[in-house]
Parts: structure tokens; sequence; C-alpha cells
């Protein structure tokens, strides 16, 4: 963000509050970045004169003759063929001792792909893990989130997913990382000997919260770049979308705006759907696949923010550790993928869809015996059964550390099935039951 | 002259501008960013300072940046060409756009202005006629279109001349009519219309008679719709709103689908997109997509344009209805057109009211729904607008204030439970907190007495005790046990089990299960009920559990069969065995 010759600089500031600077200055665009006394800021507010601009490091210590000088123009990025394999700020600037990109500078949080001009996404994402292929499988094109407590590995199984899935470009948006937790994404994707189809833009702990806010454009800004611009399939992992909207209620709190549900801004869901909507499969082949972290508050999917994120995305993946049988599952009854019917059944073995209902009725019924059990009452024999299979389905299927594919996991689904019930028990259309029952 | 002004202030979307002139509420105005023309609406004025909502992203605006005034509300052309048209919420043509990307301030015509149109005069000169009468038609697909007299004309014409049968575009003149004062007026295939004004031009507005058919049984059979009637379906994410909306969309017995989709993904607007081209419809043998209008605002596109796009795709419905036409409006979801409202009023600093939601939103909910309706034209034909909206709770909480206005506003509740939703039942239409008001109208009665059969209500009202008794017979036994309630607990909690899983739940996604026609529905429903009504005996509750169990498999695949079919029989055959071994 080099300045340019003959910048006027303001050196007379109005008002200071914790994250936002006023200052009176005449022909000045919105949404324009500037530099107020050598940090980042952006323009959020015109009234007449008086330019209320957002400074996304805080305003810790600027004083009332701080300098600010305009830049013209609002967050942009370079893009070129030079980002793969890099690592960059919340602003765009490389943090891998490396010198910055040079390539086409595109304005970040750009314009919508018009939806006549999007095509239906159809291809399949393989993860290796049961609890997804099979139970919600992922399509390119598609955006969904993991919803888990922070003490649970998502970041671990977000990367597994990553590193699994066959795509062109993976772009890491990584919000409020820890320190730790980037440097395992860094040596996950090095020892994975997949650096160079990597991009990263990270903001830590370390670093203030409001310039989080940038990370998620920025991240986009290159992923339509290679996938609107060279057709490459991309796969953006977003993370922790939670500390994006706190950050987002950070601002708006400090705009004097009055607060929805849960002190969230009024406008989280446009805010998130900016995003999250960005994820796209472009008929040239080129996809935008985005899968993000949610962190809940002790499972409350009530929330405002996993519920907005509830009605925007295509799904979403609910970690839970199964008291049972002690291991990390994708929980079958709250994950759910909307796009898996484009592909389960067509792109799968025709009995996908049968054996996926069927399997998670039947974990239902169990959990029904389960409350029975707990409550003191006698089980049935059918109870038992179901009990047994929760067992074996828990632990064969949803398990987050299973890796088949999935013509084996609809076998193994058979084969618990012919175990544990009976022919009618499963409910299944005649002709598939009939066929796969035999070789079970 | 127009009034014009120049940009004073900006926050996110709301923009102020210092204006020369008069300016209208919800006025549209056209602010000029270098060359880019960004629309937008006033909303609130004060002095010399008009508050605009800009329809568009105002990323580098400036102050002093010029507007003008347009002198009209957010108006749309309507003609023939809307139907299996794809347009944004402000009626811009989605598919002549250029680009990838949505380019700020690229405006399409809605309408093509240069397609001949085969016209059928309907009126002669020396006719008297008043706004909406009609003048001719033409037909678009196969549907007659009917070019009227423009709604926004007063009073009483004379048609002086019509133009002779032939084809012209939507822009040639068709026909000169003299009104009462002997001024000339001409007519062409095209008229404008404000979005946010209810078009009244029809003689009354009765109450709705008769009921409109889906193919989905959990509404046809246990709730039915009016034709004319207002329903909503609020339900957590997850629930199955948007399927249940597309099942209706695809299958229901309409003359013109319009889907708004307001505020929702885009992916699933695609999916309409991809399929409904492809679909055939079962009624009239034609592709879905030509009886079908998509108003697509998803919830990436603008914020304020959301808003608009509900009311734009009501006023298409009600120039259809107009011609005489049965309209289905869909609209997904009108949450996020509350939240679009909210945003507003948050910015302009109003005081809020529940959830920070504006104090006036049960008001223009209601007065929303109540532009549907099924109406008596001028000259003796029905048309009618059936709007079905979803609402997207927060938390899922149904005490929120949008899902709370809209239940005072519209007649049918399909309320979407996050529990049945879990156990994949779906759809996920909860048999007992749903309600269809129309099951009270005598009308509605009259026309299920004679379009079904003469005690059909007695039976849905029977249906719906089973499904209650069995929910209360299910919580007993949860309570006390299996051997701890009588026989009969178990007995009415599998009925109301076969109920729920041959009647209730219904799969979308197989060929013949997703959709049900009236006829069938009867058949299986009065099947359903013969059985809740025969007692049979049992020796213990695994024995009445394994009984029913073995009903609900054969008659779901009679659900997967076509119907009367030999398969169909046979499973039939097989059911009447086992109903014969039970008692």
């Amino acid at each position: 963000m080099a300045s340019k010759a003959f910048q006027k600089i303001y050196t007379k500031l109005e008002a200071i509050s914790k994250a936002t600077i006023s200052l009176r200055a005449g022909g000045v665009a919105n949404e324009e970045l500037a530099s107020v006394a050598g940090r980042l800021a952006q323009v959020v507010k015109i009234k007449g004169d008086l330019v209320t601009l957002q400074v996304f490091e805080g305003t810790d210590g600027i004083a009332t003759n701080a300098e600010v000088v305009f830049f013209g123009e609002p967050p942009a990025l370079n893009v070129s063929e030079e980002l793969a394999g890099r690592f960059f700020n919340s602003y765009g600037q490389p943090i891998d001792n490396r010198p910055p990109v040079e390539g086409e500078r595109r304005y970040i949080g750009g314009p919508s792909v018009n939806p006549y001009r999007r095509k239906q996404p159809s291809e399949l994402i393989p993860t290796g893990i049961a609890g997804i292929d099979l139970n919600n499988t992922l399509v390119s094109g598609q955006k969904i989130p993991f919803f888990a407590d922070p003490d649970q590995p998502y970041n671990q199984v977000m990367a597994q997913v990553a590193l699994k899935a066959d795509v062109d470009k993976i772009i890491l948006g990584g919000m409020g990382l820890t320190n730790d937790d980037y440097l395992y994404f860094k040596q996950m994707f090095e020892n994975a000997g997949a650096l160079n189809k990597i991009i990263s833009f990270v903001n830590t702990t370390e670093q203030p919260p409001v310039e989080r806010l940038l990370i998620p454009d920025m991240a986009l800004t290159a992923a339509e770049y290679f996938a609107v611009d060279k057709n490459e399939k991309v796969l953006v992992l977003l993370t922790d979308m939670t500390l994006y909207a706190d950050a987002l209620s950070i601002v708006s709190n400090r705009m004097d705006q009055i607060p929805s549900k849960d002190s969230m801004p009024g406008s989280l869901y446009s805010d998130l759907a900016k995003i999250y909507e960005k994820a796209v499969q472009l008929p040239t082949g080129g996809s935008i696949t985005i899968i993000a972290v949610t962190t809940l508050s002790g499972g409350d999917i009530t929330h405002a923010i996993p519920d907005n994120t509830g009605y925007i995305t295509e799904g979403q993946l609910f970690l839970r550790t199964d008291t049972d049988t002690g291991k990390v599952i994708v929980d079958p009854f709250r994950s759910l993928s909307r796009l898996k019917q484009l592909v389960i059944g067509k792109k799968t073995r025709e009995d996908h869809n049968y054996v996926m209902n069927a399997a998670v009725r039947l974990y239902a019924d169990a959990a029904n015996a389960k409350t029975k059990l707990e409550n003191g009452f006698d089980l049935s024999d059918y109870d038992m059964r179901c009990l047994d299979y929760a067992k074996a389905y828990s632990n064969r299927l949803l398990a987050i550390d299973v890796n088949i594919n999935i013509t084996e996991m609809l076998d193994t689904a058979w084969e618990l099935f012919k175990k544990y019930f009976t022919k009618e028990e499963l409910s299944i259309k005649a002709e598939i039951l009939d066929k796969y029952w035999k070789t079970a | 002259m127009k009034t014009r002004g120049k940009v004073k202030g900006i926050i996110a979307n709301l923009v102020t501008i210092e204006v020369d002139g008069p300016v209208s509420q919800n006025e549209i105005c056209y602010i000029d960013l270098d060359g880019t023309k960004l629309m937008a609406e006033v909303i609130k004025v004060t002095g010399k300072n008009v508050f605009v909502q800009v329809y568009e992203s105002t990323r580098g605006l400036k102050v002093d940046h010029e507007a003008e005034f347009q002198g009209h509300m957010l108006e749309v052309a309507l003609g023939p060409g809307i139907l299996s048209s794809n347009y944004d919420g402000l009626q811009n043509n989605l598919e002549t756009m250029k680009g990838v990307f949505l380019t700020r301030g690229e405006h399409t015509e809605p309408l093509d202005l240069d397609k001949l149109w085969k016209f059928t005069p309907m009126a002669k000169p020396g006719d008297r006629v008043i706004a909406a009468d009609w003048l001719g038609e033409v037909l678009e697909g196969w549907l007659s279109h009917k070019i009227m007299v423009p709604f926004a004309f007063k009073g009483e014409y004379t048609v002086k001349t019509i133009a002779p049968a032939g084809e012209y575009k939507v822009t040639d003149t068709l026909a000169v009519v003299t009104g009462e004062e002997g001024q000339e007026h001409t007519i062409t295939m095209m008229q404008k219309w404000p979005v946010k004004v209810a078009i009244t031009a029809y003689n009354d507005k009765p109450r709705p008679f008769r009921i409109m058919e889906t193919g989905v049984r959990t509404i046809d059979t246990f709730n039915p719709i009016a034709e004319g009637g207002t329903g909503f379906i609020p339900g957590p994410f997850g629930c199955g709103k948007t399927v249940l909306q597309h099942a209706i969309s695809k299958q229901a017995d309409a003359d013109v689908i319009i889907i708004a989709a307001c505020g929702e993904r885009a992916n699933e607007v695609v999916e309409t997109f991809t399929e409904f081209p492809e679909l055939i419809d079962p009624r009239t043998g034609r592709k879905l997509m030509e009886r079908t209008t998509i108003i697509c605002n998803t919830s990436n596109m603008p914020v304020a344009a959301r808003e608009a796009s509900v009311y734009t795709a009501m006023t298409i419905g009600e120039y259809y209805r107009s011609m005489g036409h049965k309209v289905l409006l869909l609209a997904d979801s009108t949450s996020r057109w509350a939240q679009a409202l909210r945003e507003m009023s948050n910015r302009m600093e109003e005081l809020p009211g529940a959830d920070a939601f504006p104090m006036d939103l049960p008001a223009i909910i209601s007065s929303f729904y109540a532009r549907a309706g099924i109406v008596n034209l001028n000259n003796g034909n029905t048309g009618s607008v059936t709007f079905i909206g979803t609402v997207s709770p927060a938390g899922g909480n149904l005490k929120e204030p949008v899902t709370e206005s809209t239940k005072k506003a519209a007649r049918c509740f399909y309320a979407l439970s996050q529990n049945r939703a879990d156990k994949k039942r779906y759809p996920a239409v909860d048999p007992i907190d749903s309600y269809s008001k129309y099951l009270e109208y005598p009308e509605i009665i009259e026309d299920l007495q004679k379009r079904i059969s003469p005690d059909w209500v007695e039976k849905v009202l029977k249906g719906k005790n089973i499904a209650l008794r069995g929910k209360e017979a299910y919580d007993q036994i949860n309570i006390l046990g299996d051997d701890g309630v009588p026989i009969d607990y178990h007995t009415r909690y599998w009925k109301s089990e076969l109920l729920d899983f041959i009647i209730l739940q219904q799969d979308a996604y197989d060929k013949i299960d997703q959709s049900t026609p009236l006829e069938r529905q009867k058949m299986m429903y009065e099947l359903v009920i013969d059985i809740c009504n025969t007692d049979f005996e049992f020796d213990g509750f695994e024995e009445c559990g394994n009984f029913y169990k073995k009903l609900i498999n054969i008659m779901r695949q009679m659900n997967y069969s076509e119907y009367k079919s030999t398969e169909f029989n046979n499973y039939l055959e097989q059911l009447n065995k086992e109903i014969g071994h039970g008692k």
C-alpha cells in the first residue's frame, strides 16, 4: 500500500472511539482505504465533510493530530499465479519473508455471480469419512460449515478433508487462529507436499480482531481469480467464522448500531451470506467450494451466529463425541448436506439413498431405546438389537477416523443391517432390498 | 422538469441527498457514480434532505455525486414474455445480462421488445370498457395472455379502434380508446404499475370457495389450502422448507407459478433454473418452465432489492389474475424480507420494536398477505393469487416477531418440526400444530364433499384425532414403559404411526411418491382410516408393533408403485390378507 505522491495529508481528528476516528475531509469515497498514523483504516460513514473511518488495528495511542492519508481505493489484492504457495496477513501482505505478489489489482468483496450464470453443482467431493460421504455427501460449489464445540478437533478434520479432496487450489482463511493451529495447518500442508497449491490468509489471535473482517474477502478474491479466470476447482477453508462474527459485532457496537439477537448486528445474515454465497459452480468448470468452521458454545445452535449460518449454508456438519464408543463422530441427526441429492445414487451406487435413510432411522430407534434404558424400562428384543447396531454403526461408519470409499461404506451398512435386523424392519423399497440383501 | 439533488451522507446503502425540488415518498432516483447509475428509493424526507435506500453497493460513492429523481415509484413492466423469464428483484432480466458477475448499474429490459406476438382482438370499436377489461389476447406459450385496458385508467372509455388479428411487438399500438371527455389514449401490450400498490381492478373478492390441489398429501388431505388462500411454512433450517416449496411449485394445480427467491441460497434457484425447463407439467403436458417466472434476489444480492422482490412478484401475480388465471405465488423466505426492513430501520436510527424489527412489521406483513385472494373479474370470470410464504424463525423459535405477525395474516399454518426432521420424517409438517382455517369454511367443506366424498371432512378430523391420541399414547409409553401401559395405548400409538408413514410422510425424491393426485389420496387415506377403525386382538405389545410395522411396510410399497398397476394391486391383496390375519 505505497502512498502516492501529492496526496493530501490531514492532521486534525474530530473524534476518536475505540475502533473509529472521524475527521473533516472532502472528496472521500465510501469504503475507501486510508492510513491513520500508519495504521490501515476504511471509510464506513460519510456525513457532509465529516468522514468516519474504522481503524482495523484499533485506535490505542492515536493522537488528535495523527496523519491521515486517503488511498483513493477500497481494499485490494494483487492476483496472479504467483499467489500459489504463499502466506499473507489480513491486508494481503506477505508474511513468509518473500517479495510481494505482482499481478492484477482487484478490489476485494466484489460483485456476486449472476445466478443465471451459475451451473447446478453435480461433482462429488469424496473425503473418506463415512459420516460425511455416506450421510452428508459434499458437492463442488457447496458451502458447508462444521458446527463444533471449541474442544473438538475441527481444524484437524478440516485439514484432513482438504488434503483428501481432489481440487486444484486450497485457500485457507484463518481468523483468530491460535499460533499453534496456524503452525499446525502449515505443517500439515508441508508434510502432504501440497504447499504449492495452497494459499493462506491468516489473522492470528495475536493480531487485532477487527483486522480479520478482511480475511474472507481476501481469500475469496483469490478463489475467484483461480475459479473464474483459470477455471480451477478451488476449496476455501474458513476458520473460525464465529470469531469473524464477533468482530462484526465489535464494529457495529462501536458505530452505535442497535443490536439484534445475541448482541449481533441486524445485518449479520447479509454479512455472512455475502461470504458464503461466493461458493459457486461455473459452467466453464471452475468452482469455489467453502468449508467453514463455526464454533458453538455448549452445542447451542440457536445462537444467532450458527442460526444465521444454518440458513445460509447448504447444510452443516455436526461434530459430537459419542459417549458409547468414545469417538468423535459426525452426528447423523443434526448434520445435513443439502446438495447430496444431486450426487447420491447418481454418482454413487443406486442403493445409497435408501441405505443412508434406513441406517439413520435405525440409529434414531436406538436413541429411543437408550432413553428407555436410562429411564429404567425393560427393553424389547428389537431395542436390544438397535443398541448393538448403534454401537457398530458409530464405530465403523460415523467415526471421523474411518477412511474408506463410498462403495465400502454401503457394503458395511448392508452387513450391519443383515447382522442386526430383519428385512421388514428396514422398510426399504423391495427392488433395492432384494438385490443387496443377498450379497450382504 | 425532474428534481435533482446531491449526495450529502453515506452509511452503507443509506444515502442522504439534498434536493432542489419536490420528491415523493418511495420515488425512484438514480445516483450517478462516475457514469454508473445506482438505483435508489426514497424512504424518508426531512426538509431538503432525502434519505434513499440504494439498491446496489455504494462503494466509491462520494459527497456531491448527483442524483436525478424519476417522478414515479418502483414499477414493473407488465406484458407478454414475463412467463419463463428470470428476473432480479427489480425486474431486470438476468438472462440478458452480460458477464459472469452482476455489474453494478446494469439494467436490462424486462420484456423482449423485438419479439412478435400473435394478437387476436376480443373487443370491437364502440365497446364500453374500464380498467382491466380484456381487449384481445396473445398466446404466451400455451397460456392465453389478455391484453387489458391499463389498470391506471380511471372511469369508462369507448374503444375507438382496435388492431386486426396479426403479429405485433409489445410496444405497437393495439387499440385507441376515448375517455369520457373525448381525450384519446393508445394502448399497447405493455403497461407499467407501481409494485407497492395492489391492483384492485376487479369486481369483488369473495371468500375462497375451492381447494387448490398440490399433490402433497399432508397439505391436500390434512390441511388443504384454498385457491386464492394464504399459507405459510415456518421452520428451523434443515427442516425441508425449500424442498416442500419446490414440491408444491412442481405439482400444484395452477396456471402460473411465480417463485420469489428472496434472500435465500443461489444454488436453490439454480436448481429451479436447471430442472424446470426439463420437467413436464402432468396436467398440460407442457414444460413447467413455460408457466413459471422466477424473481430472484438471493442472499448475496443487494439487501434493499430483497424487499422489492416480493412486491414485484405479487404485482406480476395480480396481473395474471386479472386475465382469469390461477396464480400460485411462493416466497422463500419472507423472514429475509423482514430482515431487510430491519437493516434499513436500524440505519435510519428508528426506535426498534421486538428483536430490533421495525414497529410496523405486522402491518406490512398483513397488508402484503391481503393482496392474495380469488376475485370475480368485471367480465364474470374468476382469477386467483394463492400465496404461500416461508418463514425462517431465528433459532427455530416460533414466538419471534415475523412468525407471530404472519400467523395473524395467513390462514394455513404448516409448522415444520425439528423433531420430525431429525427423524427424517419428511415433509416435516407437524400434524398436530399445523392447521388450515379453510377446513372450517362452509364453502370449502361443500367443495370437498363434492370433489372427494360426502364424509371427507369428518374423516380428516378423525385422522387428526388419531395423530393427537397417538402422540399422547406415545408420551405415556415413554413415561410408564412398554409394559406399564395397556395394549390399547400401543394400538393407538401404532395407528398414528400408520397414518404418519403412509399419509403424512412422502418421498419428494421418488418419481411416483412425490406427487399424489386427489383420487389416489382419497383411496389411500380411506384405507388407513378403515384400518384405524378396525379392532385387532393382540397378545402383547410386541405383536401389536410387529403387526402394524408389517402393514406400514406393505402400504409404503404401494406408495412407491404406479397407481392401480399390477404391482400396486398385488400389494393391496397382500395387505388385505394381513388385515384378515389380524382380525
